[in-house]
């Protein structure tokens, strides 16, 4: 048994302290016709050695962003990860350690939540931040349901068709059961219309939700979206790519009330989709609604400065059913890393990754348009990602083909967006060099004969 | 050491009543020495806004130590006429000066029904005794 | 030996001019970027964020991290957290390249080892819970409980039933009512009774046809196994209402009973509990969760289904209740409960279970001479202890207790939960201890509750910081660094009016 340390004598010495004949007499309590009469059925035990090698033997029926080149994003992005966050992450006294609940023996963790929500405000212009959430996607519906709570409307929320669609589903979920109508703005041309919102806006509306850079990579005039949900007493919610604050304004700075994020661009890895970090900053005056742990500093009883889990009211353990949410865990090692990642890049290094990817991206863009058969279906500026339509409409097909050749080329549409089935979202990150975006035109261009696969 | 004209709610509340406008009583409330004593330090209060109106047994705000919060109960039927906005600035007034400077809400009672389920100080005082 | 100057925050430490990270040049045309973006959208000025060079940064997190405690380095008996090993080789299969760099959204023709490996977790996930259908969707424990009141929702309104209520025991932890309450229920507290078991008539009269679903811990929140629990089932079912079983404590019963089994319809697992997902510092966690057969279709979609030799994700499920979170699911966290599960196998994990069992008992049979254990002398996989006694006579609390072991190089048991004990302390040793450990543990509570009151009161003595002012960070709070701050702010009256202080 791999990590037991108990021996056949310690069983019975514990045994003979307890007063009890066996180990069975302690599953006493389990009633016998509730007990199961069989071994679980799954597969027997496997040593480190097997276990590696049956790993393996799974590994090679994947191909990761090491096998191929990627061009996919859509909330997940393939940028890099400097090797001082995994070295810092990979010790055992952060990884190995629990919730800071007894802040003498967590110090470490404590101050390191208070540097990442320092971090944080100093991103995204905002006041306070937390110590994270599970993902972007539902740190976004926590800041729809905060926004409702602060401003005491519960009627309507309106949110922009270019939020990522699974955040809106996630959404849609958790308000099922609620009187709340979420009311969706159309951007059928990449992006929101300020007026189209304006008229959806009432005083019943307790925010609007909007993502910038959007789903599509495209901007969003985000300063009169601002200015119309400010004028109507609702609230406006950004979601932005934390990379794209390299060079674009901060939320903070044009009015947002919540900001919100999928951290995962911030030194982890994709992981087929977790886990990942929700960030969250809002306006002071909103922190008591603010979901989720947040470290505070105060003095010790010597009078040094330390941190401990503060405000602590709001949530469930001690509110119960009246919390603010149900959140329990945060993702503790997963803002250690993003704190590593920024401290790592400073000001410099997050303009330099957020410029490369801009600058890769349009190259792409422009290489890939100039293909007969593509075309950019969306006249926005964008940042690192964009839309490119295809004019057989194969779009799956199209990307099987570019996959044979190595390359993951971008994320079909039509799933989510029916009018954008013949469309695919291509991604640039500050990884991919000039050779790999010249190789995917010189892919894309080929006619497609034969389809290979399925 | 209760100042002797005041009424007690079970669940803490003091009442102070004075003559106001219109032949309505307004009575002043706030927390007992018992309670706060039972909250230990407090961090913060939130209080309703003026204008609000209030049932006998329904939470008008909430008090928060560092890991308990504890809902205020109106122990009258009435409109909110003044908030002690100050005292949250102030916390440490409430433990100081309960049935004074720790007043929190004004009310001006629409119905004076509930006063009969009120506790003077004495029997006040013997509640305390037993639960304590 | 301490390094003080390495662990002044980022902030302070930081110097114009310096950086770990440089990216090389930009390969593609240089176009000005006013005319990829519009100025209007683009920032005035740099980040405020800290420059630091990599040397000091690496000094910094590695000092950091030597002020926390852990389990690769204290024994952690958290009762509720199941802090036990975490296996090392769960680590180097979770990094590896082939998991660590798949995109979410990747043909499914090229995540055939994930899809397979997730689908064989959901199986065996379901064998260990006895129930049908897996979702391995949510992120942390109270995100499963959320989607599994929610589908208990969608079940009933299905069937056209009103049910309004959700019954949680008074033992219960706290994600429990406030999953219930974000699921749009009402809750009602089952009392306990004496014997720390969910009260049987307090039970029946609570429940009725309002009643959607009686969340239930087995073993309860203090460490006990509810015996009653097949009528505790019938009864709920009876009423037309579904068991949900909060599986934070199924490490005590691995491979030994199986709630599906005995009458729950729907559970979560913890598998940074009990499949030894680190804890990271509080997370991340992830939450699968398991439903009996007529629940499976309301299940977060998509689930990973399987075609013969090949596995795909299933997005077609029309009576889904839809998402909880963004993409797949906290995959790293699931490989690593793989990874765990295949190295035990069935004897390993029913091994896990018993000697989880043994070791709380064994500890419960030291610890009882010391404090009161107040539900009697056998446990499941943790118990509780009360310091209310010591408190009395010597006005030492169960925090004091607990602050003093931190001194003695363990870290301290949960403490004030469940709220149902006085002054209690829940001690969870966990499977991968050894008996010297719980001896030097037991011995050691026995030095501490036999210490001066003073002593007890201002520990810990020995670590970076003890008694934080708590009051004051929850009166005044400081959640950011500021520039104009010192490091050691000053204080006036209103922190010294913390009673430890005088």
């Amino acid at each position: 048994m791999p990590y037991i340390l108990n021996t056949l004598a310690d069983q019975h010495e514990m045994l003979k302290a307890i007063g009890a004949g066996s180990i069975a007499e302690l599953f006493e309590p389990v009633p016998a016709d509730l007990r199961l009469k069989r071994p679980l059925a799954i597969p027997a035990a496997l040593s480190e050695l097997e276990l590696l090698d049956e790993l393996s033997s799974l590994a090679r029926r994947n191909q990761s962003a090491s096998d191929r080149v990627c061009f996919l994003g859509a909330g997940s992005y393939d940028h890099f990860i400097p090797s001082v966050v995994d070295y810092v992450a990979s010790r055992g006294e952060f990884y190995t350690s629990y919730t800071p609940y007894q802040p003498e023996a967590s110090q470490g963790n404590l101050q390191a939540f208070f540097e990442y929500q320092t971090l944080v405000t100093q991103l995204t212009g905002m006041d306070v931040s937390n110590a994270s959430l599970y993902d972007g996607g539902s740190a976004a519906t926590e800041a729809v349901l905060m926004s409702m709570a602060a401003t005491g409307r519960h009627g309507r929320v309106v949110v922009a068709q270019s939020v990522h669609p699974e955040f809106r589903k996630i959404l849609s979920t958790y308000t099922a059961g609620l009187d709340t109508e979420v009311v969706t703005v159309r951007a059928p041309r990449g992006g929101i219309v300020p007026a189209e919102l304006a008229s959806l806006v009432n005083r019943d509306t307790a925010c609007v939700l909007v993502q910038h850079p959007n789903f599509f990579g495209c901007l969003e005039e985000v300063e009169a979206i601002a200015l119309i949900a400010h004028e109507a007493g609702a609230l406006l919610i950004v979601v932005v790519d934390p990379i794209s604050l390299g060079l674009l304004k901060r939320p903070g700075d044009y009015g947002a009330d919540i900001v919100v994020a999928e951290g995962q661009s911030l030194g982890s890895p994709m992981a087929f989709g977790g886990p990942y970090l929700g960030m969250m900053a809002c306006r002071e005056q909103f922190v008591r609604r603010m979901p989720a742990r947040i470290a505070g500093q105060t003095v010790d009883r010597r009078g040094n400065r330390c941190w401990v889990l503060t405000l602590q009211t709001r949530e469930q353990h001690i509110r119960r059913e009246k919390a603010t949410s149900n959140i329990c865990t945060n993702q503790g090692l997963l803002a250690l890393r993003a704190s590593v990642y920024l401290a790592a890049l400073g000001p410099q290094g997050l303009r330099e990754v957020a410029e490369l990817c801009a600058r890769k991206a349009h190259y792409a863009a422009e290489r890939l348009s100039r293909l007969v058969r593509l075309s950019l279906p969306f006249d926005r500026p964008f940042f690192k990602e964009f839309v490119i339509r295809d004019a057989d409409g194969s779009v799956e097909h199209r990307l099987g083909a570019t996959e044979s050749e190595g390359i993951f080329a971008g994320v079909p549409l039509g799933n989510w967006y029916p009018e954008l089935e013949d469309c695919f979202l291509v991604a640039v990150t500050e990884k991919r060099t000039k050779r790999q975006i010249d190789r995917l035109a010189d892919c894309l261009a080929r006619p497609m004969t034969e389809t290979r696969d399925a | 050491m209760t100042p002797d004209e005041l009424l007690f709610a079970q669940t803490h509340e003091w009442v102070r009543l004075e003559p106001g406008a219109g032949g309505m009583k307004v009575a002043t409330i706030g927390l007992s020495a018992f309670a706060l004593e039972a909250l230990t330090d407090l961090v913060h209060i939130e209080l309703p806004e003026v204008g609000r109106q209030l049932t006998v047994g329904e939470s008008l705000g909430e008090v928060e130590s560092v890991k308990a919060v504890s809902d205020i109960y109106s122990p009258l039927e009435g409109e909110v006429v003044e908030v002690n906005s100050d005292i949250a600035q102030h916390l440490e007034r409430l433990a100081a000066d309960p049935y004074g400077a720790g007043w929190l809400v004004k009310l001006r009672i629409t119905n004076e029904s509930g006063l009969k389920s009120l506790l003077d100080r004495t029997a006040y005082e013997k509640l305390c005794a037993e639960e304590a | 030996m301490r390094n003080t100057q390495a662990v002044r925050l980022l902030f302070e430490l930081s110097k114009s001019g310096r950086r770990a990270v440089r990216f090389p040049a930009s390969d593609v045309p240089d176009v000005p970027l006013d005319k990829l973006l519009p100025a209007t959208a683009l920032a005035d000025g740099p980040l405020p964020l800290p420059e630091l060079a990599e040397p000091d940064l690496v000094r910094h997190y590695a000092n950091l991290s030597t002020l926390n405690m852990s389990v690769d380095t204290h024994f952690y008996p958290l009762g509720s957290c199941t802090m036990k090993y975490n296996p090392k080789r769960n680590e180097r299969v979770a990094s590896t390249s082939a998991f660590a760099d798949l995109h979410p959204y990747q043909s499914q023709r090229s995540l055939q080892g994930i899809l397979r490996l997730l689908y064989e977790l959901g199986e065996m996930l379901g064998e260990i819970s006895g129930l049908d259908a897996v979702s391995l969707q949510p992120a942390a424990g109270a995100q499963g409980e959320l989607a599994a009141l929610m589908i208990a929702a969608a079940y009933f309104r299905d069937r056209g039933e009103r049910r309004r209520t959700v019954l949680v025991p008074d033992t219960a932890h706290g994600t429990n009512p406030a999953s219930a309450t974000m699921a749009g229920f009402e809750v009602l507290t089952v009392r306990s009774t004496s014997e720390g078991q969910v009260d049987m008539e307090d039970l029946a009269a609570r429940l009725g046809h309002q009643t959607a679903v009686l969340m239930i811990t087995n073993p309860n929140t203090l460490g006990l196994f509810e015996r009653r629990i097949r009528e505790i089932a019938e009864l709920v079912h009876g009423a037309g209402a579904l068991v949900y079983l909060d599986g934070a404590n199924m490490n005590a019963i691995l491979g030994i009973a199986r709630p599906g089994d005995f009458g729950a319809d729907m559970m979560h697992f913890n598998p940074h509990k009990t499949f030894s997902g680190p804890h990271g510092g509080g997370g991340p966690g992830a939450g699968p969760i398991a439903v009996r057969r007529m629940l499976a279709p309301y299940l977060p979609a998509p689930i990973v289904v399987r075609d013969g030799d090949a596995y795909r994700l299933d997005y077609h499920r029309p009576k889904s209740i839809g998402r909880v979170r963004s993409f797949f699911g906290n995959t790293g966290v699931l490989v690593r409960a793989y990874c765990y599960i295949r190295t035990h196998g069935p004897d390993g994990l029913r091994r896990v279970a018993e000697n989880a069992v043994l070791n709380a008992n064994y500890l419960l049979s030291r610890v009882k001479h010391v404090l009161p254990v107040p539900h009697g002398d056998r446990c499941m996989h943790e118990f509780v202890a009360t310091a209310a006694k010591l408190k009395a006579s010597t006005g030492a609390s169960a925090m004091d207790v607990a602050k003093r072991l931190l001194d003695y190089g363990f870290h301290a048991p949960t403490v004030y939960f469940p709220l149902t004990v006085r002054e209690s302390m829940m001690i969870e040793p966990t499977e991968t201890e050894s008996k010297e450990t719980l001896d030097a543990f037991a011995d050691t509570l026995a030095r501490v509750t036999a210490e001066p009151r003073d002593l007890l009161h201002e520990a810990p003595h020995t670590t970076p910081i003890s008694r934080p002012d708590e009051v004051q960070a929850a009166r005044h709070p400081v959640l950011v660094w500021r520039p104009a701050q010192r490091e050691a702010p000053v204080h006036g009256a209103a922190t010294a009016e913390s009673a430890r202080e005088k």
